[in-house]
């Protein structure tokens, strides 16, 4: 099991929460050009190692995360709000 | 090679089976190759073995890191089927099963196919609908087909849980010729049959890096030195964006998932047909191994990962599913379970293409499905690697399909890959 720390309701079992996907994703403008859009949606960095990605609290809080994770150890060195103004809110009322 | 046959059989039964020479050599590598292909799991072999059969390119080496059928050769749960309805899958995976049928014939080696029957139960009416369209599809192919009705499927398989009121069974969807195989089997007879024909295994040699020149790959970096090869091919399913980086080829619409089976205590025998469960409801599939387990699986473990094991939340996941289809294993020991490393692909297909450098061909993202496919895998893959272009059946199995909008999408579940179960 991955423990999570949501940053709204402490430590839980990953099985709380929905995998979401690479959090690194820009996506283009909407005048951009096709090839543009199709690395955006279809293509992946797929990094063995550490990644940013966002799980989503669905059985929880409900609030989508961005988890920095190993994709081969899937150890977790930071867990924050998708929102950096939340992030922002969360720091405050520690 | 001494040749598996009756006459030997019984010869080196009286000789105290003294004279059976080895499966494959351990040779030396030689100073160039024709084709090297990296990846010795079952597509990398077979890529080898047809390079030698069908087009008579011999000097071919398959380097694999780890030793042969050690990666996901030896992590599946052995299903061979062809019920695929999109254009390009059905031709393929039709004819993979085909090269199934007289695989253990072709390769000299017995890899205990047995056509026991594809059966994949149905529970609700849409459910029905949908899974009798792409059966009748398969059918209008030439494909073997055909729907069991409550009363046949209770005749052929009584002791599922029909009494099941949230996925209540109503049938099944059903091919015949489909069934499963013995995977280490497989690996070793092609790896065998390749091996006759000249090609060489190389084992324990884990590339590192690769040198260009002109633009194109002239030398792999290996853990036990440089080898050297005119083409070159990747079939390293799981891995490939770690070879494709090392390349400095950029992204890849695959990401690594994994998928994890298991296999209970052997018992006597249960169930004579791949069962999965189901069309509208959990994505759960059992057969029984020819020494009495249980071999199961369901879903992936939902978040991107290269580590070769499973997690706790889908062997529960699991084995709910197995409960709700087959009460009575329920009391029923797990042996052992394991997690293989898949590319999972934007649109849920494979890629058998050429690739921006010029000398090297990608046979990669066989999701779910990599088991089936070998045979065909290696067919069409050395036929792309000879004659430079693709088959039709492999057109658009390229990387600028998405660009194009001409994905392959089976499930039409869009560009998730984990969602393309």
């Amino acid at each position: 099991m991955i423990r999570i720390n949501c940053p709204y309701c402490g430590e839980r079992d990953h099985s709380e929460f929905s995998y979401g996907g690479d959090a690194t994703i820009n996506y283009p403008s909407l005048d951009a050009s096709e090839k543009e859009w199709t690395e955006a949606i279809f293509f992946r960095k797929n990094i063995k190692g550490f990644q940013f990605e966002t799980w989503h609290h669905s059985n929880g809080c409900r609030m989508w995360l961005v988890v920095e994770r190993s994709t081969v150890t899937h150890e977790i060195k930071s867990v924050k709000p998708c929102h950096p103004n939340l992030q922002k809110v969360v720091e405050n009322n520690k | 090679m001494t040749k598996f046959n009756a006459w030997n059989v019984i010869k080196n039964g009286l000789n105290g089976q003294s004279y059976w020479t080895r499966q494959w050599r351990d040779p030396e590598p030689k100073s160039i190759y024709d084709v090297v292909i990296i990846g010795g799991g079952l597509h990398g072999l077979a890529t080898a073995y047809y390079l030698a059969k069908n087009h008579n390119i011999k000097n071919v080496a398959v380097l694999e890191k780890g030793w042969i059928g050690g990666g996901n050769a030896g992590r599946n749960t052995t299903i061979v089927r062809s019920n695929y309805m999109m254009p390009g899958n059905h031709e393929f995976y039709e004819h993979s099963l085909k090269l199934w049928e007289n695989l253990s014939h072709e390769l000299n080696y017995n890899v205990m196919f047995s056509q026991r029957a594809h059966v994949s139960l149905f529970h609700s009416p849409g459910a029905k609908d949908s899974v009798s369209r792409i059966y009748n599809i398969m059918r209008l192919h030439g494909t073997d087909a055909e729907l069991w009705d409550l009363k046949t499927l209770k005749k052929k398989i009584p002791h599922l849980n029909y009494h099941n009121s949230r996925f209540p069974i109503l049938g099944a969807a059903v091919q015949k010729r489909a069934g499963n195989a013995r995977h280490d089997a497989v690996a070793w007879g092609y790896a065998r049959a390749a091996d006759t024909l000249g090609v060489d295994i190389l084992q324990n040699y884990e590339v590192t890096g690769f040198t260009r020149k002109n633009g194109n790959i002239e030398s792999i970096q290996t853990s036990r030195g440089i080898i050297k090869g005119k083409k070159i091919g990747f079939a390293v399913a799981g891995n490939t964006s770690v070879l494709w980086q090392m390349a400095e080829l950029g992204n890849l619409p695959i990401e690594s998932h994994k998928l994890q089976a298991f296999v209970s205590e052997a018992v006597k025998p249960l169930l004579d047909q791949v069962v999965v469960y189901g069309v509208g409801g959990a994505h759960f599939y059992i057969s029984q191994s020819d020494k009495g387990s249980m071999v199961f699986g369901g879903d992936l473990d939902w978040y991107k990962s290269y580590a070769q094991r499973g997690n706790l939340p889908m062997v529960q996941d699991v084995a709910e599913a197995a409960m709700a289809i087959f009460p009575s294993l329920g009391r029923i020991r797990l042996l052992r379970h394991w997690a293989g490393v898949m590319d999972m692909t934007m649109d849920g297909s494979f890629f058998i293409c050429k690739t921006p450098i010029s000398n090297l061909y990608l046979n990669a993202g066989w999701n779910y499905g990599g088991f089936k496919a070998s045979p065909a895998s290696g067919w069409y893959f050395a036929d792309l690697i000879a004659n430079e272009s693709p088959h039709n059946y492999v057109q658009n199995h390229n990387l600028e399909r998405f660009e194009k909008g001409i994905n392959i999408d089976e499930r039409g579940a869009g560009p998730d890959p984990k969602l393309h179960g």
